[in-house]
């Protein structure tokens, strides 16, 4: 059963072929359906692998497919691994994928691009399944790549609209650096060891050097930190979700993001033997991602670009696991969080769809009775993440925070107040969207529900947001009426709730993350069942053993749901029942991502945030902010260039005389008298 | 043998040469500087093959002379259309592409 | 006395087989321009077209028996003749042309260039209403040139080949009578190019005065047995350092570049898909003879000169194409860093560098063929639209041609499963293994910036509007430019999934060091009657051109014909004056 693993990559690429092909000839919906189907096939068949995986006897399968690069006394073969770890990822990426794929037809009815997009989908998930089940560095790479290129070409799907473009740039820069570190710690592995493959580098890790093991693992971490978008290399993924909400499902929930915590999982034999600063390292940047990222949050009106803080700061729990030694826990909350955020991210669609394609929560509100079912669902993401007991949330969040507290109690605490912000800003998303007065109509909000502190921050907010040579225009139209714009929404409009394509999946979703703790029970430990069923991969990473008693695990437990439900709580009493004035919760700082997007963007020589949302024109103030990642100045360097290539011929003449006197004078030094 | 003072004569012709492409601006200067280097050249390699009593560097100069001369030729065509199209022969003037 | 009348000829070893792929493009061009001239164009221009590239897949299809002669016969199956052994690398006419893997391969895949260069050509000047093939002529002599250069065994050869190249190339450059960027860029091109040229030429002076031959195999064995001090070693240092100047100006390395923006800018675009290949894998490969095999033992003094050059281009191309709005400059910038990326292999001076530089070549001849082979197309009549502006909105009005484009830049930002990336692979793997990570590291942070550049052209295609100068019209390929774009992107495919073969190729295209054979006095045949064998001492012997130190054997001579009387070399041989060692074997012995 288990050589039917080719398979679940290939089918997607059948997708894709065959809609490259004759996608725009099936047209809508039947492009769509087609490609669902083949994700669908493709997540029985994993299904069936990983039945079939359970009844090996290693539970580790390797499929050579074909030898791909010789060189030298290398040879790389392009080949497949399948064992518990990518069996669980290729579970849930498949399941998940096909239900978005599935609420996408629903989504994107009417698009003129439908075809195009599921091609793009059926891409996505082909890379990203290469990219777990590769059996080697280099397929993984492969995919790492294929999944950053689908992701900027998803991102720019709707490339009429300038932002999606810039957004799509800016993913792809970002990445690009996590890229270079991703190759450097390639080659770094390919020379230690002479060989890419996991099957067969990572038995032999154990024995390495700690300083090549710390370099491998210190540039892999880079890797990982562009791609999971962690600090400081988060700035692309707020902007990704710029896109068409199923694609922002799809890489914050099950691909992509998760790219980043799944090498470094998959490595962990490495990360054992190298200094002891590394896993450290990793535990604190997930620790202070998960943080601010959660405090970013808070402050955000875009119902996505909450959400999108919000997987940052989640992508930092699982980093926080694996730092802690807790591999395992840092898989299961990758699951969970692949369920409820792919959820909460549809639900968000869902409302989108049904406020006619406006973001801004301000002018959402007392959705619940005009879309039950999305409601429903989301009521449950929303409590997973919040990690309110007993959703699935709570039982992964809780695993991460025992270890971190085993390990060291001040990450716990960080971990704890990010939990907290955490239950807070999905409490404010939710009453502020589902709950109180709707605000779809211009008229009749703008005295009475907001006060005028808020539109006041909201101005500042807007005004940042978009190009600065129109802060004093955005800030007269905010203090007229609430900063957004509906009258392009008709005098009797209402919300709808979206088509059974869309809500479907969000039921299945819902389901999911509302057991999906069952896979893994805290107490008693025989209820552990990921942990048992992952543990062979962990073996040489040495994984931390809790060494906490029951009782103080149930102590924990119990923190973390209060916390949850005081968070929770908070939110009510500032955004359901208006107890608290919400405006000194959003400063500014907050609203703009502390600033780091902008003062990065600053620092590098651009022009600021401005150019990346103005234009999509490829004029050199883009490509100086765009660039921001490879360097302070690249731009004025190049420009700097620009200056020796005067077009005289006599100074072309000039620089080769110069160069062949500094090469003879090279010369000189080397003769010997 | 006088080898090293043909090797001067050499570099120091070479360097004129070196000079004129750098500093002249009539483009047949440049054409007759660099026929200055490749004579240069050519004083070094006969000096070189009689110093060690070969026919070697003389044939090899046999070579270079048409060499020169068909880069000669080429260049003063090229020089020629120039000064046709803009009436002037000032290399400083060529600078519709830069950057 | 002299052992042989002085009116005795010596010929050089001749194997034609070596020399057919030269002289097919040769006779190519000159039968093409002296049917152009008879023909006073009364003979339609894709005639001259349909010739070259017969001429150009006559000389790939000569150089087949020639690889198998290296080879051995089985890797080329129509050829099998049982009756000839492979007889491995070679060298010939006097042992300055190499017959090795390196020549034959580079060769092949410079006949395979030419056929793609000339379509691109034929469908420009089809478009220009062209109707004269001087274009093909040229390109086809600078080929010539180009093969020259990769089988140069002598320096001589080597500057003869690179001059071949280079003058038709200027004259190339400033083709287009109607933009004076044409006529300025074959100034620039003709000046710079010559100056580099005297430099270079004054370095094989250096050289030949230093070590006292200019055969590449000659200094090979000369530096491997002498360790030169003093002025002499000046003096082959300064020769090795002039020779990297004229190597580093034609593939326009850092900072011997300048010229190429200029020049990729004002050139006929057809034409740059020739300077960029052809004139770069010609370069190359002389470098790699002279640099890795000839200068082998003195890799001490030139790789840090090749390790700061590279250095400068790979980031020095990527950061000067980051500005640009020219799509050709832009590309011009990219090859720069290509460039630098080639220089890993050079550096490596190893067998695994060799076979990154020709893995490299061969990707990058394809992708750069490809791209400006859109470039061209996107220009439309008059060849006048370069800028980024002139490709808004391209992937909409012309989604064939922005898909190709596309597909190219990726490969050329080293996408996994395309050519550039297995070549940048190669690259990188071949400086690992010298021992100079800190270079990789370099080329990977450069690969970073550069797929920026890549990236950008691919958003102006298909993500920004067409602004309001921009020309919307589609853009139509040609059924010629088809096939050569067609070609390009199935090698890059090919080569990116399927590297084996290339591979394969490549690790047995390495240069050898092989001993010239000796020179001809007659053809041997049945009245042999003398077996003649000379040891010859370092001042050479009398009556033969050139020192040629070493054992020779004449094999079976007719002495009769040679006008030698056998009595009266007997006499020779044991009056023991003739200043070398000889031993004849005589069939009949005289007296």
């Amino acid at each position: 059963m288990v050589d039917l693993i080719w398979l679940v990559p290939a089918l997607p690429l059948v997708g894709f072929a065959v809609l490259l092909v004759a996608g725009r000839r099936m047209g809508e919906p039947a492009a769509g359906w087609f490609a669902t189907a083949m994700v669908g096939a493709s997540f029985l068949t994993a299904v069936v692998a990983f039945i079939g995986l359970g009844g090996l006897e290693e539970q580790v399968f390797v499929q050579t497919l074909f030898t791909w690069m010789p060189t030298g006394d290398i040879s790389i073969d392009a080949g497949f691994y399948l064992d518990p770890l990518s069996g669980v990822m290729i579970l849930f990426v498949t399941g998940v994928a096909t239900l978005i794929h599935m609420y996408s037809i629903g989504y994107m009815h009417g698009d003129p691009n439908f075809s195009k997009f599921f091609l793009y989908l059926n891409l996505f998930v082909f890379s990203m399944l290469v990219l777990v089940l590769g059996d080697n560095l280099l397929m993984t790479f492969l995919g790492w790549e294929g999944v950053g290129a689908c992701s900027y070409f998803l991102i720019s799907f709707w490339f009429t609209k300038p932002a999606n473009a810039s957004a799509g740039k800016k993913a792809f820069v970002t990445n690009r650096i996590g890229d270079w570190g991703f190759m450097v710690g390639m080659f770094m592995v390919l020379f230690t060891f002479g060989t890419l493959s996991y099957s067969e580098f990572l038995p032999l890790a154990p024995g390495l050097a700690t300083t090549t093991a710390t370099f491998i693992a210190v540039m892999l971490l880079i890797g990982a930190i562009g791609k999971s978008a962690q600090m400081p290399l988060f700035v692309w993924l707020p902007d990704a979700m710029a896109g068409p909400t199923p694609v922002s499902a799809l890489i914050h929930a099950a691909t992509m993001v998760t790219a980043g915590v799944y090498l470094l999982a998959r490595i962990n034999p490495v990360l054992a033997v190298s200094a002891d600063w590394v896993l450290p390292l990793i535990a604190w940047i997930g620790a202070i991602t998960a943080f601010v990222a959660a405090t970013i949050a808070v402050a955000q009106n875009d119902i996505k670009k909450v959400l999108a803080f919000s997987t940052v700061s989640q992508l930092g729990y699982m980093f926080l696991a694996i730092g802690v030694g807790a591999y395992w826990a840092a898989i299961f909350h990758m699951i969970t969080h692949a369920f409820f955020k792919a959820l909460l991210f549809l639900c968000a669609g869902s409302v989108i769809h049904g406020m006619h394609e406006h973001q801004d929560m301000r002018v959402m509100g007392a959705l619940k009775k005009f879309l039950p079912i999305t409601f429903g669902a989301y009521i449950v993401g929303w409590l997973s993440l919040a990690g309110v007991p007993p959703f699935s949330g709570f039982f992964s969040k809780d695993e991460i925070l025992a270890y971190a507290f085993d390990v060291n109690p001040v990450l716990w605490f960080i971990g704890l107040a990010a939990a907290g912000l955490t239950a807070f800003y999905m409490g404010r998303q939710a009453f502020t969207v589902f709950w109180g007065t709707p605000h779809w109509h211009p008229e009749e909000e703008s005295v009475e529900e907001v006060p005028p502190a808020v539109t006041g921050t909201e101005a500042e907010v807007l005004a940042d947001a978009d190009d600065p040579a129109a802060t004093s225009a955005a800030t007269v139209v905010a203090t007229a009426q609430p900063a957004v714009d509906v009258s392009d929404l008709p005098d009797d409009f209402e919300p709808h709730e979206s088509p059974w394509t869309m809500t479907v999946p969000l039921v299945v979703l819902a389901v999911a993350a509302a057991f999906g703790g069952l896979l893994n029970i805290p107490l008693p430990s025989s209820l552990h069942f990921l942990e048992r069923w992952l543990s062979p991969v962990f073996e040489l990473g040495g994984p931390t053993k809790l060494s906490l008693s029951d009782g103080s695990i149930l102590l924990l437990l119990s923190v973390s749901a209060l916390v949850a439900i005081g968070g929770t709580l908070a939110a009510a009493a500032v955004y359901l029942w208006h107890k608290v004035p919400s405006a000194p919760l959003e400063p500014a700082v907050l609203a703009n991502g502390w600033y780091i997007d902008s003062s990065i963007t600053a620092f590098m020589g651009g022009p600021g945030t401005a150019g990346f949302q103005a234009t999509a024109d490829v004029d050199t103030k883009v490509v100086d902010g765009a660039v921001l990642g490879v360097g302070a100045g690249v731009g004025r360097l190049a420009q700097a260039s620009r200056y020796l290539q005067s077009g005289h011929v006599r100074r072309y003449a000039l620089s080769v005389g110069v160069g062949t006197v500094v090469i003879l004078g090279f010369m000189f030094t080397r003769v010997v008298i | 043998m006088l080898l090293n003072q043909f090797l001067l004569l050499g570099a120091v012709l070479f360097c004129i040469g070196v000079y004129g492409v750098l500093v002249r601006r009539n483009g047949v200067m440049v054409l007759m500087s660099i026929e200055l280097i490749l004579n240069a050249v050519n004083i070094n390699l006969v000096a070189f093959g009689t110093h060690l009593q070969q026919a070697t560097g003389q044939a090899f100069a046999l070579f270079v002379i048409p060499i020169a001369a068909a880069e000669v030729a080429v260049g003063l065509a090229i020089v020629l259309m120039i000064y046709r199209n803009r009436r002037s022969i000032d290399v400083d003037s060529l600078d519709e592409m830069k950057g | 006395m002299e052992l042989f009348p002085s009116d005795a000829v010596f010929t050089p070893d001749v194997s034609w087989v070596a020399l057919w792929p030269m002289v097919v493009m040769a006779l190519g061009g000159l039968l093409l321009l002296t049917i152009s001239s008879l023909g006073k164009g009364r003979i339609p221009r894709p005639f001259y077209a349909l010739w070259a590239v017969l001429t150009s897949v006559g000389s790939f299809i000569t150089a087949i028996p020639l690889w198998a002669q290296v080879h051995g016969w089985e890797d080329a199956v129509l050829w099998y003749d049982p009756e000839v052994d492979p007889t491995g690398p070679f060298s010939t006419v006097g042992g300055v042309i190499a017959a090795d893997g390196f020549s034959v391969f580079l060769t092949m895949l410079i006949a395979v260039s030419m056929v793609a260069v000339v379509l691109v050509i034929e469908a420009y000047l089809d478009r220009e209403q062209d109707r004269f093939p001087e274009m093909f002529a040229l390109t086809m002599f600078a080929a010539l040139g180009g093969m020259v250069m990769v089988s140069a065994n002598d320096l001589i050869v080597l500057l003869l080949g690179l001059e071949t190249l280079s003058v038709a190339a200027y004259v190339l450059a400033a083709m287009d009578l109607r933009r004076v960027q044409s006529q300025e860029a074959g100034f620039k091109y003709f000046v710079l190019g010559a100056f580099s040229s005297a430099f270079f030429l004054y370095g094989i002076a250096f050289i030949y005065g230093a070590t006292g031959g200019t055969g590449l195999v000659h200094i090979t064995d000369f530096l491997a047995a002498n360790v030169l001090l003093g002025s002499s070693g000046l003096m082959l240092l300064l020769g090795l350092g002039l020779l990297i100047v004229g190597f580093a100006f034609k593939v326009a390395l850092v900072p011997f570049h300048s010229w190429s923006p200029d020049v990729y800018d004002g050139t006929p675009s057809p034409l740059v898909t020739f300077m960029s290949s052809v004139v770069k894998v010609a370069a190359f490969a002389g470098m790699l003879r002279v640099l890795v095999m000839a200068f082998e033992s003195a890799g001490a003094d030139w790789r840090p000169v090749i390790q700061g050059l590279a250095v400068l281009s790979l980031v020095g191309g990527a950061l000067g194409a980051i500005v640009q709005s020219n799509v050709k400059r832009l590309l011009a910038y990219s090859s720069i860093s290509h460039a630098g990326f080639i220089l890993l292999g050079v550096e490596a001076a190893s067998d695994v560098g060799t076979a990154a530089v020709v893995i490299y070549l061969t990707a990058y001849s394809a992708l750069v063929i490809g791209s400006f082979t859109v470039v061209t197309l996107v220009a439309r009549s008059g060849d006048r639209l370069h800028t980024l502006t002139d490709y808004q909105g391209l992937g909409r009005t012309s989604p064939l041609v922005a898909g190709l484009f596309t597909f190219f830049l990726l490969a050329q930002a080293g996408v996994p499963f395309t050519a550039g990336f297995y070549a940048k692979f190669s690259a990188v793997i071949a400086a690992v293994d010298a021992g100079t990570a800190w270079l990789a590291a370099v080329a990977m942070l450069s690969a970073v910036i550069a797929a920026y550049l890549y990236l950008r052209l691919v958003v102006t295609m298909w993500f920004v509007d067409p602004a309001a100068e921009t020309d919307t019209s589609h853009v139509g390929v040609p059924a010629a430019a088809g096939i050569a774009l067609a070609g390009c992107a199935a090698a890059v495919l090919w080569i990116g999934i399927f590297p084996n073969t290339l591979t394969d190729w490549a690790e047995r295209s390495v240069p050898a060091v092989v001993q010239p054979a000796p020179p001809n006095l007659v053809e041997s045949g049945d009245e042999a009657d003398a077996d003649v064998e000379f040891e010859v001492g370092p001042d050479g012997m009398p009556g033969m051109p050139g020192p040629m130190p070493g054992e020779m054997d004449f094999g079976e001579l007719d002495l009769e014909s040679l006008g030698i009387d056998p009595a009266e070399l007997e006499a020779m041989l044991e009056g023991g004056d003739l200043g070398f060692d000889v031993d004849v074997e005589f069939e009949d012995p005289p007296g």
